[in-house]
């Protein structure tokens, strides 16, 4: 994975109710120094001498108690324990509540090559979203060939050889009112550990597919912006096959699944063959999803339904057989 | 399985002619066709995956090829590169 530097922290594009507003106010060329992780460390035992268990590695966030005990470490002259902080490689001071450090405060931060940001918002509110975004940031990920589409509210994932015809499915799934997020190259993330969103690998190429016959189409321009999404959490995965008349495919609606980046995703074998339609075996796949997660097994209830039938089939046949139970 | 490394010798990078070339090339063969470039892999059969890997002037990317006619397949893509995706 590329490095993500405290200059990427800043120019992360996020919304306005997850925004960070950070700005820099000192140490530039330290810009180009790198976070590795989503930890934040407040430093106040550090300021005040005690450094074991030191989390260098994190970023450092100086809230109001912060910044009023380095305060009053610059009023009493006292920069010994600053200067031992900056010997640490920290990727980045950031102050909150739009606090700001003193001269001497910036020209050892500026001296060690690490970068001073300040921001506007109270220091809880900064800690939760940054800590959002670098989770996000730092998110297992991997990227996969297939096809992402929102059927009904439900992330489908279609993969499958080159060529079974995972393009032509989504195209008619498009043109039935679903949207694409993504053709043939899905990227994947596991969120939270139980979530796995899914998305285009870049915002130049996404909602763009490439049809055998017509080459490169522009689904955005040709139906419109009700078409797409920029990224949907991965509900079904759907793995488009060759018909195998040596294979058993499931009659009955079993339960298979898949496990990607730790999450468990059910999973659906669907055999393609000439004639089939399978754009609709699709969107009934997505429906009975649904139906699943309100409460409704329909498989489970139909074999529930056919068990009754039988034992009150034999009850009767009891009934009628032994005349002399009643 | 059979594994090469190629490097990116047109100036503008993999645009959609190299890309449309590099999928002609490997849909003559069976075997499967994946591009790797740092840990991204994608399907080297597909125009959209080898687009979206953008790959620049200069780039280094490994070319792995799966199936019967591997060894040929591998050659073929390698020499793509080298020809600076020049004529057929």
């Amino acid at each position: 994975m590329k490095e993500f530097t405290v200059l990427d922290l800043i120019d992360l594009d996020l919304k306005e109710n997850i925004a960070l507003n950070l700005k820099c106010i000192g140490g530039r060329p330290g810009l180009s120094r790198v976070i590795t992780n989503s930890k934040i460390n407040r430093p106040g035992l550090t300021l005040s001498g005690f450094f074991e268990e030191f989390s260098y590695d994190s970023i450092q966030l100086f809230g109001k108690g912060e910044q009023a005990y380095l305060h009053r470490l610059e009023e009493n002259q006292s920069f010994s324990t600053i200067e031992k902080m900056f010997t640490y490689q920290i990727p980045c001071v950031i102050f909150c509540d739009g606090g700001a450090p003193g001269q001497r405060f910036l020209e050892l931060a500026e001296r060690s090559g690490c970068p001073v940001l300040k921001s506007d918002l109270a220091s809880g509110e900064f800690a939760i979203r940054v800590y959002q975004a670098l989770s996000d940031v730092f998110a297992p990920q991997k990227t996969i060939h297939g096809v992402l589409v929102e059927v009904f509210g439900v992330g489908v994932l279609i993969t499958g050889d080159s060529g079974v015809g995972k393009s032509e499915t989504a195209l008619e799934l498009i043109e039935r009112g679903h949207r694409l997020i993504s053709d043939d190259s899905v990227k994947l993330r596991s969120v939270s550990g139980n979530l796995l969103i899914g998305s285009g690998e870049n915002e130049y190429l996404a909602h763009h597919m490439e049809i055998r016959g017509l080459g490169i189409i522009n689904i955005t321009h040709i139906f419109g912006v009700s078409a797409i999404r920029d990224k949907k959490q991965v509900q079904l995965f759907v793995q488009l096959e060759e018909w195998d008349s040596n294979k058993n495919y499931d009659r009955v609606g079993g339960d298979m699944t898949i496990e990607i980046l730790g999450v468990t995703i059910p999973k659906l074998e669907i055999p393609v063959k000439p004639g089939r339609n399978v754009p609709i075996i699709i969107e009934t796949a997505a429906m009975n999803e649904r139906l699943k997660k309100l409460g409704y097994y329909s498989a489970k209830e139909f074999n529930q339904n056919v068990l009754k039938w039988l034992e009150s089939e034999s009850a009767r046949d009891l009934f009628y057989k032994n005349e002399d139970t009643f | 399985m059979v594994e090469k490394v190629v490097t990116v010798k047109n100036r503008a990078g993999i645009h959609a002619r190299p890309a449309a070339l590099i999928v002609k090339t490997a849909n003559r063969y069976s075997s499967n066709l994946y591009i790797e470039k740092d840990d991204m892999r994608i399907n080297g059969k597909s125009i959209m995956g080898i687009i979206t890997l953008g790959a620049s002037y200069k780039t280094e990317l490994k070319i792995i090829t799966e199936g019967k006619d591997e060894q040929e397949a591998a050659d073929a893509i390698e020499q793509l590169f080298v020809t600076r995706f020049e004529g057929e």
